[in-house]
C-alpha cells in the first residue's frame, strides 16, 4: 500500500543524505520524495510516498522521528490533505492525429508549453490520479521525454 | 569590546562578563572541560596540529593508542565501566576511518561516545585533498547524529548538543568531524548553558495507562519471565529490577549485554538466554505465559527462529527507543521510557501473580539441564580458566571479551552481580574489542581488576596496543584461551560443514610470551591445569600488564548451541552430541 508522510526537518546541510540513507539501509521503498523550504527557512518540508504494509511503515515512521534533524513525522490519511505532482513531457504527432492530440490534452487537463514540428511539450499538474490517468490518455500517442516532481502534499486544517 | 586571545587555562581567570576569544582548538579542549571530559583516547596528524598543540599542556589525560580503532573501543570500554561519555580522537582520512569499526560498536550497543575528526580545510573539503574523506558521510548509518563544524562560531553548541545527544535517550556514538581551519579561526568563547532541540525529546516518564494494563497482566500471569538486556545497566535499574524480580517472584534471564543486570548468583537468575544461553533459561522463555522485556531488543541471537520464540505468551516491551517495539516480536503492551521510572512506578502498582508451580519447574530445569562441560582430556578447558579467574577475582572484577567462543565462555562461566562488570561487543560482534576496551575500563575504574579475556585470534587484531597498556601503567590482564584457531568458526564448521577446517586454524600463532616482553609487559605460558589459578593469582599481584597464554583444549566447543534459525529450545547440548 502507498503511504504519503509529511516531514518537518531541520534546513541543515546534509539532512537529506540522513533521509534517502535511511530508507536504503533499512530497505524500504520509496516511490518519491520532494523536498522544499517552508515560510520558516530554518525548516524544510519533505512528501515522501512509500510503499508497504502497516509493519514497515510503523517502522519507517519511528526511524525517521530517530533522526535528530527531524522536527515532526506525519502520515496523511485520504481526507486530511491536498496533494499535487507537476510532470512535463514531449508527445510526438502527425498531421493526421495532431489536433486530436492537442484536444485530448486539453481535456485531461495539460498544458500544451511548446508546439515543435513533430512533438508537443504538456505540463500537467494535478492529483495522482488525473496524472496517470493522462499518462494512460496518451500511450497511444507515444511519450518521448517524461519527469515528473513526485508528490508535494499539505494538510487541510 | 576589547578582546584578547589567551592561552589555554588562562580562561577562568578572567570575570566571566568579559568575553574573550579563543581559537577553534582552544574551544574544543575548554568544551570538553566543561563537559567533565577526563580522558581522550587519540592518535594526532595533520590536521589536528592546532588542536594537539593546545593538548600539550592541557589538563586533560591524553592517551596515545597505536591504532585509532583502539582510541574508539578504548574511549567505548572507558564509557561502559563509568557510563560517562567516552572521547576519542583522530585525524583526517585514515585516521577518521580507523575509527569507524569503533564507532558502529558502540552504536549498535547503545554507548555514549563523541568522536572527535580532523578533517582537510573547509576550501578543499570535496577536492580530494591529501588525507581527505566525506567522515560525515560515512558515519552517518553508525551514529546517533554527526557534525562537520564550517564554522568556529558554532562549535562550543556542536559539542554542548553532540555530548547531550550521545548520553540522553537510547545513548549512543556521535561524530564531530572539524576542519583544520576552524581550529585555528577566533571567536568569543562562552559555553551554552541550556539546550534545546526540537527534533530530539527523548521520552523518560513510561505512560502510566500502560503501566496500569501491564500490572494487571502480570499479576493474572501464571508463567513470566522476565527478560533484561543492556538497557537495564544504561539506565541504572538493577536495584529497580532486583525489587521487581522479588515482588513478582518471576525468574530472570538476561541477553550478553544485560549481564550483570542481575545478580547470577540470586535464586530468580537463570543466566543467559539465546544462541548459547542456559538451557533453562530457553526453556523458560519458550513455555512462559508472559514476556516482561526490559531494556532488551529482541535480537536474533536472542529470540532465535521468531515464530517459535515464546509461542504461547503474551510481551510487555519496556523500552526507551520507540522503533524497538514490535520491530521483531509482537508486543502486547508497549512501554516507552526508562527503564529505572517505569519499573519504579510498576513496583509501586503490581501485585504478586501465583508463580509457586511455575518455581518449581523452575528448580528442576536448573538441575537437570546445568551448564556443563567434560573435564575429561589432558589440555587445560578453556571454561576451567574462566571459572578459575572468577575464583581468583571472587566475582569483583570488570571481565572484558573480545569476540567468539572466549566471550561465550566468558558469558557462561563466570557469575556477574553488578552492573558495568561485563564489557563485551555485543551487537557488532567486535574481535580487537577486549584488550583496548580494557585498556579504557581499568582508566574509568583504576581500583578494579581488569581482565580481557581473548582468544589467539582476537587479541593478535590490536595486540600493538601492549605498547599504550605499558607506557600508561594501565595493567590490565589479558587471558589468552588459545585454542590456536579460530574457535567459533571452526565449531560451526564442525558442527554444520562436515568438519571442513577452511581457514580457521592458526598453526603460525606468535609467542605471545615473546611479544608481550618485547612490549615490556610480564608474559606468562600455561599448559597444566593445576598451574592456572596460581598463574591468574600471580598475574593479579604483578603491578604491569600480563599476559597469560593458557594452551587449551582445541576442539573445545560452547554449549548449548542453538542453530542459527532454530528455535530457541532445540539446543545441541554436549550428551546429545556424545549419544
Amino acid at each position: 500500500m502507498r503511504h504519503t508522510i509529511l516531514v518537518l526537518v531541520e534546513n541543515k546541510f546534509g539532512v537529506l543524505a540522513r533521509v534517502a540513507g535511511l530508507f536504503s539501509a533499512r530497505g524500504y521503498n520509496i516511490d518519491s520524495l520532494t523536498v522544499g523550504e517552508t515560510e520558516d527557512p530554518m525548516v524544510s518540508r519533505m512528501t515522501i510516498v512509500v510503499k508497504g504494509d502497516d509493519r514497515v511503515l510503523d517502522q519507517v515512521k519511528k526511524q525517521l522521528n530517530k533522526l535528530i534533524d527531524i522536527i515532526t513525522v506525519r502520515d496523511l490519511k485520504n481526507d486530511d490533505h491536498i496533494d499535487r505532482e507537476l510532470m512535463l513531457f514531449k508527445v510526438g504527432f502527425n498531421q493526421k492525429n495532431k489536433a486530436q492530440l492537442a484536444n485530448s490534452i486539453k481535456k485531461s487537463g495539460g498544458l500544451i508549453l511548446h508546439t515543435s514540428p513533430k512533438s508537443f511539450l504538456v505540463q500537467m499538474v494535478g492529483p495522482y490520479g488525473k496524472i496517470e490517468a493522462l499518462l494512460k490518455n496518451m500511450s497511444e500517442y507515444g511519450i518521448k521525454d517524461l519527469t515528473r516532481t513526485g508528490r508535494v502534499a499539505i494538510t487541510k486544517d | 569590546m576589547d578582546f584578547k586571545v589567551c592561552e589555554i587555562g588562562d580562561f577562568g581567570k578572567y570575570r566571566s562578563d568579559i568575553k574573550m576569544k579563543l581559537t577553534g582548538a582552544q574551544i574544543l579542549i575548554e568544551s570538553l572541560k566543561k563537559e567533565g571530559v577526563e580522558v581522550i583516547f587519540g592518535y594526532p596528524g595533520g590536521v589536528l596540529l592546532p588542536t594537539f598543540d593546545v593538548l600539550y599542556d592541557a589538563p586533560i589525560n591524553f592517551v596515545l593508542v597505536r591504532h585509532e580503532q583502539a582510541a574508539a573501543h578504548a574511549a567505548d570500554g572507558y564509557a561502559r565501566a563509568t557510563g560517562k561519555v567516552g572521547v576519542c580522537l583522530a585525524t583526517s582520512g585514515p585516521g577518521a576511518t580507523n575509527l569507524v569499526t569503533g564507532i558502529a560498536t558502540a552504536y549498535m550497543d547503545s554507548i555514549p561516545m563523541v568522536a572527535i575528526t580532523g578533517q582537510v580545510k573547509t576550501s578543499l573539503i570535496g577536492n580530494d585533498a591529501f588525507q581527505e574523506a566525506d567522515v560525515t558521510g560515512i558515519t552517518r548509518p553508525i551514529t546517533k547524529h554527526n557534525y562537520l563544524v564550517k564554522n568556529v562560531e558554532d562549535l562550543s553548541l556542536v559539542i554542548k548538543e553532540a555530548f547531550y545527544v550521545a548520553s540522553t535517550g537510547r545513548p549512543g556514538p556521535v561524530v564531530i568531524d572539524l576542519p583544520v581551519d576552524v581550529q585555528f579561526a577566533e571567536t568569543e568563547f562562552q559555553y551554552p548553558s541550556d539546550i534545546s532541540m526540537r527534533g530530539y525529546k527523548p521520552t523518560y516518564t513510561g505512560h502510566q495507562g500502560q503501566v496500569k494494563k501491564a500490572a494487571k497482566l502480570i499479576e493474572k500471569s501464571k508463567k513470566p519471565v522476565i527478560y533484561a538486556g543492556g538497557g537495564i545497566i544504561i539506565s541504572g535499574a538493577s536495584a529497580q529490577l532486583r525489587e521487581f524480580a522479588e515482588k513478582i517472584q518471576a525468574p530472570v534471564v538476561t541477553t550478553l549485554l544485560g549481564l550483570g543486570g542481575f545478580p547470577q548468583t540470586h535464586e530468580l537468575s537463570l543466566g543467559m538466554l539465546g544462541m548459547h544461553g542456559t538451557a533453562y533459561a530457553n526453556y523458560a522463555v519458550t513455555e512462559s505465559d508472559l514476556v516482561i522485556a526490559v531494556g532488551s531488543r529482541f535480537d536474533d541471537r536472542v529470540t532465535g527462529r521468531l515464530d517459535a520464540f515464546a509461542p504461547d505468551a503474551k510481551v510487555i516491551h519496556i523500552d526507551i527507543d520507540p522503533s524497538s517495539m514490535s520491530k521483531n516480536v509482537a508486543v502486547d503492551i508497549p512501554i516507552v521510557g526508562d527503564a529505572k521510572k517505569i519499573l519504579v512506578e510498576l513496583n509501586k502498582v503490581v501485585k504478586k501473580p501465583d508463580t509457586a508451580a511455575w518455581l518449581k519447574k523452575m528448580h528442576a530445569w536448573k538441575k537437570d539441564h546445568p551448564l556443563y562441560y567434560s573435564q575429561e582430556g589432558s589440555r587445560i578447558k578453556p571454561q576451567y580458566v574462566v571459572e578459575q579467574i572468577y575464583e581468583a577475582t571472587k566475582g569483583d572484577a570488570i571481565i572484558c571479551t573480545e569476540v567468539g567462543q572466549n566471550q561465550m565462555w566468558a558469558a557462561q562461566y563466570y557469575k556477574y552481580t553488578e552492573p558495568r562488570t561485563f564489557i563485551s561487543s555485543g551487537g557488532l560482534g567486535t574481535m580487537g574489542y577486549g584488550f583496548p576496551a580494557a585498556i579504557g575500563a581499568k582508566l574509568g575504574c583504576p581500583e578494579k581488576t581488569v581482565f580481557d579475556i581473548a582468544g589467539d585470534g582476537s587479541i593478535q587484531m590490536n595486540i600493538q596496543e601492549l605498547a599504550t597498556a605499558v607506557e600508561n601503567k594501565i595493567s590490565v590482564k589479558i587471558a589468552i584461551l588459545n585454542n590456536s584457531c579460530l574457535g567459533m568458526v571452526r565449531q560451526w564448521q564442525e558442527l554444520f560443514y562436515k568438519k571442513r577446517y577452511s581457514y580457521t586454524k592458526l598453526p603460525s600463532l606468535p609467542d605471545f610470551v615473546k611479544v608481550a616482553e618485547a612490549y615490556g609487559a610480564v608474559g606468562m605460558r600455561i599448559k597444566k591445569k593445576e598451574d592456572v589459578l596460581p598463574a591468574i593469582e600471580k598475574a593479579m599481584s604483578i603491578d604491569n600488564v600480563v599476559v597469560m597464554d593458557f594452551v587449551v583444549e582445541e576442539e573445545e566447543n560452547v554449549f548449548p548451541m542453538v542453530p542459527a534459525g532454530e528455535a530457541i529450545n532445540k539446543m545441541i547440548v554436549l550428551d546429545s552430541l556424545l549419544a
